[in-house]
């Protein structure tokens, strides 16, 4: 049976024939490459530039691009659409889809197929640059995305993914896109060290996409930071998100999102850290939140969540929120504002710590009262409300803060 | 005039006062710098110095100099000297040994741990403030020829500037607060040397916050490079302007 296997693996291998298109060869279109290539075959394009509309890949085959050539949609058509299991393109640059609102042309479009591989592509100044439309187990691998774009309205998203499970998203480089990366959804997927930035609205975005894991990447000076919403069983483990600048800007904004984990990433330098809306039973655990505005927004609809072993560094308010009710606990974290001590030297502070400021409730009410920070008089109203909480919900608090930041 | 400035300048400089105000700072500044291994705590302690110590000493050590060298100056007048040079080198003498006070004590720290933008804005507030509230401390001494007044008339200034001014700002913001009053709020700090001061440096300290939505506004006026020369403008006027009317007032006065 085993050599029958290796037999038949063989002989298919062996018919598999190579078809070269470029200048030099005698097949000098891409469209008629892979016309002429059967399934199992590999369409090897040469480097220069290709102008041919849309190329669809209806056959299982290998599309390879040497030296990067070029496919070039001149923003008339859809440069590459797939519909076909299985098919690899690795290796080209495809630049210039067209630009249309209804049937979202791309650089390159996968049909309701599954196992494809997109690899090492460089997709330019396209409208959607990657798209997976109801696919199974396709891998996004190495491809570099830009645009060009001043408005949402005529952007697309960078990779955009739409009712598909078992998606693997590595090493990606998005520059300039709408949303860097979108999940519609979209389950049981991996998104792992991309890298997002400079987008017009979010540098990562999904909604309904449950059981997904973020590991590693980097989101970046995006319009108004990351988006997550109505999802459950999240993870987001080692990322960054830094530099998200504006008043609807968030580092991280959770909306309704459940039973999820978010593990040792760092917030550095956004408007708002995390901002909590409708979330609840989330673990956040051994995060930086670095020189933010806010390090936290917990709306007073969020319950249950768990936010422990964090440290608080630089923010100008570590936490705020805009209610009195507080379902949520904050132990064990390191506060650079707490001023208690710790006699018996276990490492954890005797007082408890408010990490809610007067002011942060102040400005949460009155904007304009920001105006006024770290004025002498606001300091010690701060400093009396600490005391003696009147303003400030008194069961906001970290029975255990720490003496010294954790090394993270 | 050099002369006077000079005499002054040493007189103040080996004044006991002033070399415990530069020990004190340099204390404070150096201890909260090595307090932390981030130095956002020692630039708050600077913060707070300047906004509240810095005007203190600076308005209370002139008004008291002023009258405590009343005879000097009387002397000086029977001198063929105009009495606005005498002013002026008084002024120049007094600003200058608090400039140089602030610096060494709290300046130079400062640069050390925090050598970017937010080190410069503040010494340069710092050095200004200095100056505006030894202006101020002019006026108060030339307004009253008792002494108790016009150490009173001092330290209400400092007093009504540090705390009472953002009182009365939050007062407004309260009662005005369904109202778009953010650039009217723009406006009113110019009514405040120490909080035109303050404002700067948060633009700088805090610019993650002030990315927000009221932030923005006033990261509007004052981040840009019209609104930060409008701002340091502001400042100088704030040192002139009752420097003048102090000046007009001496060359009228009966002494």
């Amino acid at each position: 049976m085993k050599y029958l296997v290796a037999f038949l693996f063989l002989s298919f291998s062996l018919h598999a024939t190579t078809i070269h298109v470029g200048k030099k060869y005698t097949v000098k279109s891409v469209k008629k490459g892979i016309a002429l290539a059967k399934v199992g075959d590999t369409v090897i394009v040469h480097g220069g530039l290709y102008r041919e509309g849309n190329i669809s890949i209806k056959k299982k085959i290998v599309f390879l691009g040497k030296n990067l050539p070029i496919l070039d949609g001149q923003k008339k058509h859809e440069v590459l659409s797939i519909y076909a299991d299985s098919v690899v393109v690795d290796g080209f640059k495809i630049i210039k889809s067209a630009y249309a609102t209804i049937t979202d042309p791309c650089g390159i479009k996968v049909y309701n197929r599954n196992h494809v591989i997109i690899q090492n592509n460089v997709l330019d100044d396209n409208f959607f640059g990657i798209y997976l439309q109801n696919c199974q187990s396709c891998t996004i691998k190495n491809n570099y995305l830009r645009a060009y774009g001043k408005e949402e309205q005529q952007l697309g998203n960078g990779i955009h993914c739409w009712k598909s499970n078992d998606i693997l998203i590595i090493a990606n480089r998005i520059d300039g896109h709408r949303d860097g990366i979108y999940f519609e959804f979209v389950y049981d997927s991996l998104i792992w060290r991309n890298i997002s930035v400079n987008n017009i609205r979010y540098g990562l975005h999904f909604m309904f996409s449950h059981s997904d894991t973020y590991i590693t990447n980097v989101f970046k000076k995006n319009g108004a930071g990351v988006a997550v919403m109505y999802t459950k069983n999240v993870k987001m483990f080692n990322n960054y998100f830094e530099e998200n600048w504006g008043d609807s800007a968030y580092g991280l904004l959770l909306k309704d999102i459940s039973d999820s984990y978010i593990f040792n990433n760092r917030f550095a330098r956004n408007t708002s850290g995390i901002y909590m809306e409708g979330t609840s039973r989330i673990k956040v655990e051994k995060n930086i939140f670095e020189s933010n505005g806010w390090g936290m927004k917990i709306q007073a609809s969020c319950m249950d969540n768990e936010i422990v072993n964090n440290n608080y560094l630089k923010n100008t308010f570590d936490i705020s929120t805009n209610g009195s009710l507080v379902l949520n606990s904050f132990n064990s974290n390191y506060w650079d504002k707490y001023e208690g001590y710790d006699l018996d030297k276990n490492g954890i502070g005797d007082v408890p710590y408010h990490p809610l400021s007067l002011f942060a409730v102040l400005t949460e009410k009155t904007p304009s009262a920001m105006l006024l920070y770290r004025s002498f008089m606001i300091t010690l109203l701060d400093k009396s409300e600490k005391v003696l909480p009147s303003i400030t919900p008194d069961n906001f608090i970290d029975k255990t803060p720490l003496m010294k930041s954790l090394p993270l | 005039m050099n002369r006077i400035i000079k005499i002054i300048l040493l007189d103040i400089l080996k004044s006991k006062i002033v070399l415990a105000y530069t020990f004190i700072l340099a204390i404070l500044s150096w201890s909260s710098f090595a307090l932390e291994d981030n130095s956002a705590k020692g630039i708050l302690t600077i913060l707070n110095v300047i906004l509240f110590t810095v005007p203190l000493v600076s308005i209370l050590f002139a008004t008291i100099y002023l009258y405590n060298s009343s005879e000097f100056i009387e002397l000086l007048l029977s001198q063929p000297i105009k009495r606005r040079k005498i002013w002026i080198s008084l002024f120049l003498g007094l600003s200058i040994s608090m400039i140089i006070a602030f610096f060494v004590g709290a300046g130079i720290p400062l640069l050390v741990n925090s050598p970017d933008s937010v080190g410069i804005i503040m010494l340069l507030n710092g050095c200004l403030i200095t100056v505006i509230f030894t202006a101020l401390a002019f006026l108060s001494s030339i307004l009253t020829r008792d002494k108790a007044k016009g150490i009173g008339i001092a330290i209400m200034t400092w007093l009504f500037f540090a705390l009472l001014f953002d009182g009365l700002v939050l007062f407004l913001l309260f009662q005005f607060q369904d109202y778009p009053i953010e650039n009217a709020m723009v406006g009113i700090t110019a009514f405040s040397p120490i909080d035109l001061a303050r404002i700067q440096i948060l633009l700088h300290l805090d610019v993650s916050a002030m990315m927000g939505y009221t932030g923005a506004i006033f990261k509007d006026f004052f981040g840009t490079s019209t609104g930060l020369i409008v701002s340091f403008l502001l400042l100088s006027l704030w040192a002139i302007i009752p420097f003048f009317i102090s000046l007009r007032k001496f060359n009228n006065k009966d002494l």
